[in-house]
């Protein structure tokens, strides 16, 4: 079976900047597949060379194994949920939902229904009569994602669409997004720069950075065995020891990263565990974030390093000022070791 | 002063009471105070016999007005020319609207702003003039119908009946070139406006959807644009209505409202009845923007 969606060597140059940079990579039919990176990391980019919106420079896009390089938009089997939403302003919701089956030629009767069934699916059946400006942020997206739905596409394509939602909403959008994929066995492909959304909900995650993809794999692998020190600190925001400051530490210029929980606190006078290791530095920050709280140090070796702790352990700590003594230790287990 | 800011900034309907009152002063008294003497000269009728004003309230001018087959033809001649130059216009104007709102950048795009409101820059007189010379019988555009071996056409088009005559600068062709040519940027600047309010992502939402670029204007650009078209029609069937020097410098020596509103406040000395006929075009205004409103030209805005 082909791949939902291949990209080949796909390079986009916009003047100077490549945008896209000699990326390839193939997402699976029915996977939910996550591209993540910070903004003009060449995530939307990628998505639109899938949708069409664009064309790349170089090389191929192929969807179900046919070339679409060439291909528009309005003759490709993708659709997309814009971040703005774009619904059509001097439609009503109906109208809306029902426009792509108006444009292949569907009857009046039958496309009413067909859209009505849609509202139904994304819970919005007594609004059709209304116009996009009368919803709420959260049911206009719903009626995006109906309308996008309704042409029965191969690939669903995401554009950042819970980003202005607000966070309540936007975990039970998260669910919901979920729930829809798996009962209708589309392929989503999502965009977002929240790493929190791209692992809770994707199979697989691809992140982005400068034009190319750093890692690809499952949530659970980025997170635990991040290849690069851009992937642990933009997915993890675990600490990152680069070959200079790895040096300083361990001894090795082998460049690893510490995730933040890893990583105990102590005091100046009390003594960590035999086997680790430690770096001692200076209080800089406290950020409490209820269960748990950063600590921020600056290390003596350079950089500033951060340990969450429990509320229970931290107790320990109670007192501390800025700029006080500490020392911050980990197992050698817990060091992940990074490619760059 | 500090105390003064801070009351105002306290009651903000005495700030806005402040900034509007002479304005408003300008606009109710010396604008609209004029217009209603005007019109209100329209329900007096003058004296066949003194040739006097009599000031008593009275239909009899719009009888004439309504009754006089040579007065109704000037109110359809005029109104028929400001559809058909409303037509033209918004015609001409939308794929250039079309092309300065979506699709120029940069500097293209402030070259046509620039040339599209450049002619606006020179005098009005002169531009009519300059058009009465292209247009003439001896003029450039008939120079270059003989240099391109087509005389034999524009003779032709001159001899159709009612819009020919013995030269463009002659004819209600002419006549109706000009107006075009004069309102133009007028319906092309509320056009554009329009457009650009269009939010690219919608166009984008369309083609994802499936429709073809055909479609997608028609079904997205056209309903959007509609708004800046009610504008700009408003414009040009307007300013055609009530324009008194294009009508008198070129085309057939046919009134128009403007002319005869011109002609009877002057030499004639029947107040009333130019100010008869200067009510046509705001009732026709009226009209036309219920009729606009009722096909949701202004739903959007």
């Amino acid at each position: 079976m082909s791949a939902a969606i291949e990209f080949r060597s796909v390079s986009r140059i916009y003047g100077e900047l490549r945008a896209v940079d000699d990326v390839s990579f193939s997402v699976a039919p029915g996977e939910f597949f996550a591209m993540l990176g910070p903004s003009g990391s060449g995530k939307t980019t990628c998505l639109r060379l899938v949708a069409g919106f664009d064309a790349p420079d170089r090389g191929q896009v192929l969807l179900e194994g046919v070339d679409v390089t060439a291909v528009p938009p309005y003759d490709r089997n993708v659709n997309t949920v814009f971040q703005d939403y774009a619904l059509f302003p001097h439609m009503t919701v109906l109208e809306n939902v029902a426009y792509g089956p108006r444009m292949r030629g569907v009857g009046k009767a039958e496309r009413s229904r067909r859209a009505r069934e849609m509202l139904e699916l994304v819970q919005l059946g007594a609004l059709g009569e209304r116009r996009p400006a009368q919803l709420s942020g959260g049911q206009r997206q719903r009626v995006a994602l109906a309308r996008a739905l309704i042409n029965q596409p191969k690939v669903l394509l995401l554009d950042e669409p819970l980003g202005a939602l607000d966070l309540k909403l936007r975990e039970e959008m998260q669910i919901e997004l979920k729930s829809l994929q798996k009962k209708l066995g589309i392929t989503f492909v999502f965009v977002t720069h929240d790493q929190g959304e791209a692992l809770s909900m994707a199979d697989r995650v691809a992140v982005f950075n400068q034009g190319r993809i750093e890692q690809l794999a499952a949530p659970r692998e980025l997170y635990l065995n991040p290849a690069t020190s851009f992937v642990a600190r933009f997915v993890g925001s675990a600490n990152v020891a680069d070959a200079g400051l790895a040096a300083k530490l361990i001894g090795r210029e082998t460049p690893f990263a510490v995730r933040a929980e890893n990583v105990d606190i102590h005091i100046e006078g009390a003594a960590p565990p035999a086997d680790a290791v430690v770096a001692p530095g200076a209080l800089v920050a406290v950020q409490f974030h209820g269960a748990a709280s950063r600590w921020q140090v600056a290390l003596d070796a350079g950089a500033v390093w951060s340990a969450l702790v429990t509320e229970e352990d931290a107790r320990a700590l109670n007192g501390l000022n800025v700029g006080a003594r500490v020392k911050l230790s980990w197992p050698p287990t817990a060091a992940v070791t990074l490619t760059a | 002063m500090r105390a003064a800011s801070t009351f105002f900034y306290r009651r903000p309907y005495w700030y806005l009471a402040l900034l509007l009152a002479p304005p408003l002063l300008w606009f109710g008294t010396v604008y609209l105070g004029s217009l209603f003497a005007l019109l209100s000269q329209s329900f007096y009728r003058i004296d066949d016999f003194t040739a006097r004003v009599v000031e008593e309230p009275t239909l009899a001018t719009y009888e004439q007005l309504i009754t006089q087959p040579a007065n109704v033809d000037i109110v359809w001649r005029t109104v028929l020319m400001a559809v058909c130059v409303t037509i033209a216009c918004a015609l001409i104007a939308l794929p250039i609207a079309t092309y300065m709102a979506r699709y120029a950048k940069g500097k293209v795009k402030a070259m046509f702003y620039v040339g599209v409101m450049l002619p606006m820059w020179t005098s009005y007189l002169v531009k009519v003039y300059a058009w009465r010379l292209l247009l003439a019988k001896e003029g450039i555009v008939a120079w270059y119908f003989d240099k391109l071996g087509m005389a034999h056409l524009l003779e032709g088009v001159l001899e159709a009946p009612g819009v020919g005559g013995p030269s463009l600068s002659s004819s209600y062709i002419g006549m109706f070139l000009v107006f075009v040519y004069m309102w133009l940027p007028f319906m092309i600047l509320p056009m554009a406006a329009a457009l650009e309010r269009v939010p690219g992502s919608l166009l984008q939402a369309s083609a994802d959807l499936g429709a073809r670029p055909a479609q997608t204007f028609r079904s997205v650009i056209l309903p959007l644009a509609i708004p800046g078209i009610a504008a700009g029609s408003v414009f040009t069937f307007s300013l055609t209505l009530g324009d008194y020097i294009i009508p008198s410098v070129v085309g057939s020596p046919g009134y128009f409202i403007g002319m005869m509103v011109y002609a009877q406040q002057g030499t004639a000395g029947n107040i009333p009845l130019a100010a008869a006929f200067s009510v046509v075009p705001i009732v026709l205004i009226f009209i036309y923007l219920g009729i606009a409103k009722r096909f949701g030209a202004f739903d959007a805005l």
